[in-house]
């Protein structure tokens, strides 16, 4: 069974991030990008069932511009077999890169593709259920254990109340959750080897895939800021400021 | 046209966050009916119609739909939307699974966590962590928006809307529900808690938030945490703020022994009043505190809890 993981180039996690004096997004140049932290835990995810022989060959993919290949050399450091890219300098919604996946696991005929929950710059979390969707395949959302048996899949998922557990049909599509694994890091040898892997390039167009955006950002704006308050000195101060001055308690 | 507001339940009331939605799409348009489907979905139902500003109740009676599968309520959604121009939902963890596979199956795309309706086809909606407020426009036809219960008041009761019994379809057979572990808890639900304590990695154990649960019960409090406690098994992953956890904005936050990272930030910046107790005073958490008390937390929090009044 092949495996088909999707890796999102994002602003790294650490990064203060700013928005653009012209308010027309969030200033991306010489910024620190990195792996959206979801995606290394789905890259790490598939990683340990080739290792146990439950999966033949691991597929990075990533939406975006050139540098995307970054994004796939670090999966292939880390341990995947090849990568995949579609190239594209248009903005992708979620939508758009749910269709440009669908048209790559038509080609590929993965037994399973693992995304991240939410990728840490747009916060959507939906491209794992859109595809889903678009494939007519279950969906195992924020998963936090996974373990596959004959044909299906067992899935501990985060939920509001704790922790659920389903039972889908495989092929499926798996969302990250953060507890799912802790992902390795690439040692130099790998990083290394990684170089050789290969990596296809393709183009929306080549895939049949219109990305034009659906919703159109109007404008971003930083939110309101919270001014710093007081430090108190003891108990007795804080219990009197949250009864009598913020009427709390 | 109207409006489909679909609601999770729990077999007897739809969940709290459900007024939250109404109130959301009251100002996407005027006609507001809600979807509750389920198995022995009646009582749900009754408490979806006595909701302030509904105006119609479709109940969908089926076996499928008892666990909220994503694969067998979607389609029904679907089935249901050309009559609407909004699909709304809580962005909980019932919408964030069930909402895109919705929106993708309409070929539409989706509006994740609105805070702010600006008209019907404009949202505003926090990107990075909330450090950046995004207002989209959607050309859709229909539009599925998933908005943040936080950021819209719960309309009153007191409502007598009537309830319409709708035709689901078969089940998917992709999936199947298994079992739940939930989190047991007296206490009140993190996301409506009007008072939240919340612990992170410098309570240094699990058993060291018996500390937390103590102040909690005294002040009627939620319970909350930081990722690092999170992951370090100090407490179940239900209890993560923040993020990729749950968004909380009560009248009173206790953060203690968190230092405030972005991620978590994100969680509980909209907290009418922010406390934060740690050792660290260069620590970020004390620049969205409203009052911040510099010093050990394993001496500070005993002292609070027997300084409040029992709620
Ligand atoms: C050049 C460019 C400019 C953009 N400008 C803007 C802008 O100004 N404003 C704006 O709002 N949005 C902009 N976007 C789009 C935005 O950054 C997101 O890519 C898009 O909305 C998808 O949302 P998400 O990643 O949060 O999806 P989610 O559904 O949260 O992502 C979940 C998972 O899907 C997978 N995934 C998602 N996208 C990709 C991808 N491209 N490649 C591989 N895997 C992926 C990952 O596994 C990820 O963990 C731009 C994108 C590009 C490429
Ligand atoms: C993809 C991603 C998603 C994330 N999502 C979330 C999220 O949703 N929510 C979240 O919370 N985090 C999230 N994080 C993690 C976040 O970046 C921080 O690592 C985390 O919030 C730190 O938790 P903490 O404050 O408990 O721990 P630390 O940062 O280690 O802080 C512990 C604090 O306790 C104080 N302390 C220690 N001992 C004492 C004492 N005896 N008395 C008083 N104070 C003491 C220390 O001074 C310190 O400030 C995410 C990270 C990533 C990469």
């Amino acid at each position: 069974m092949k495996v088909l993981v999707a890796v999102k180039r994002v602003i790294d996690y650490n990064v203060k991030i700013r928005v653009k004096a012209d308010n027309t997004g969030v200033e991306t140049a010489n910024v620190k990008m990195s792996m959206n932290p979801f995606d290394e835990i789905a890259v790490e995810e598939a990683l340990r069932m080739k290792e146990k022989g439950l999966a033949t060959e691991v597929i990075a993919f990533s939406a975006g511009p050139a540098q995307c290949q970054e994004t796939i050399r670090t999966a292939l450091a880390m341990g995947a077999d090849r990568g995949i890219l579609v190239q594209t300098d248009a903005e992708l919604q979620p939508l758009a890169v749910a269709k440009l996946l669908k048209a790559v696991v038509d080609k590929e005929q993965p037994g399973l593709v693992i995304v991240g929950k939410q990728a840490i710059d747009d916060d959507s979390n939906q491209t794992g259920q859109m595809l889903a969707a678009l494939l007519g395949w279950s969906q195992g959302t924020f998963a936090n254990k996974l373990h596959l048996a004959d044909g299906s899949a067992e899935v501990k998922r985060e939920v509001d109340g704790g922790l659920e557990n389903i039972k889908i049909k495989l092929p499926a599509v798996i969302t990250t959750d953060l507890r799912l694994n802790e992902p390795r890091y690439a040692s130099l040898p790998n990083i290394m080897k990684a170089k050789k892997k290969p990596i296809e390039t393709l183009a929306p167009d080549a895939l049949g895939v219109d990305v034009a955006p659906r919703l159109k950002t109007l404008k971003v704006e930083e939110p309101p800021k919270r001014k710093a308050g007081i430090k108190v000195k003891t108990v007795a101060e804080l219990v009197d400021k949250l009864r009598n001055e913020a009427g709390v308690i | 046209m109207a409006i489909l507001v679909v609601a999770a339940h729990d077999g007897k009331t739809v969940r709290a966050n459900v007024s939250s939605a109404v109130a959301a799409a009251t100002q996407m348009g005027s006609d507001v009916h809600v979807l509750v489907a389920g198995s022995n979905a009646g009582e749900a139902a009754k408490s979806a119609a006595a909701i302030a500003g509904v105006a119609k109740v479709l109940q969908a009676e089926d076996a499928a739909y008892a666990n909220w599968l994503a694969e067998d309520i979607a389609p029904l959604v679907v089935k249901l939307a050309p009559g609407y121009s909004h699909i709304v939902m809580a962005a909980d963890s019932v919408g964030k699974n069930i909402a895109p596979r919705v929106a993708a199956l309409l070929d539409v795309a989706q509006i994740s966590e609105a805070i702010q309706v600006v008209s019907p086809d404009t949202f505003v909606r926090p990107i990075y962590a909330g450090n950046a407020m995004a207002t989209v426009q959607s050309g859709d036809k229909i539009k599925v928006v998933t908005i943040r219960p936080t950021n819209f008041k719960a309309g009153a009761g007191g409502g007598s809307a009537p309830i319409e019994q709708t035709a689901g379809g078969a089940a998917s057979g992709l999936s199947s529900f298994v079992g739940a572990e939930l989190s047991k808890s007296e206490r009140p639900e993190l996301t409506s808690a009007k008072i939240v304590v919340s612990g992170g990695r410098g309570l240094a154990s699990g058993e060291n938030f018996k500390m937390l649960e103590a102040l909690a019960d005294k002040l009627g409090a939620g319970l909350g945490a930081s990722r690092a406690a999170v992951d370090a098994g100090y407490v179940p992953n239900d209890y993560q703020v923040g993020q990729t956890g749950k968004v909380v904005a009560p009248d009173l936050y206790i953060a203690i022994g968190i230092s405030g990272a972005i991620q978590h930030l994100a969680g509980m910046k909209d907290s009418k009043t922010i406390v934060a107790i740690n050792k660290d005073e260069e620590a970020p958490i004390f620049q969205v505190a409203d009052y911040g008390i510099v010093g050990d937390l394993f001496q500070i929090v005993p002292e609070l809890t027997a300084a409040v009044e029992k709620k």
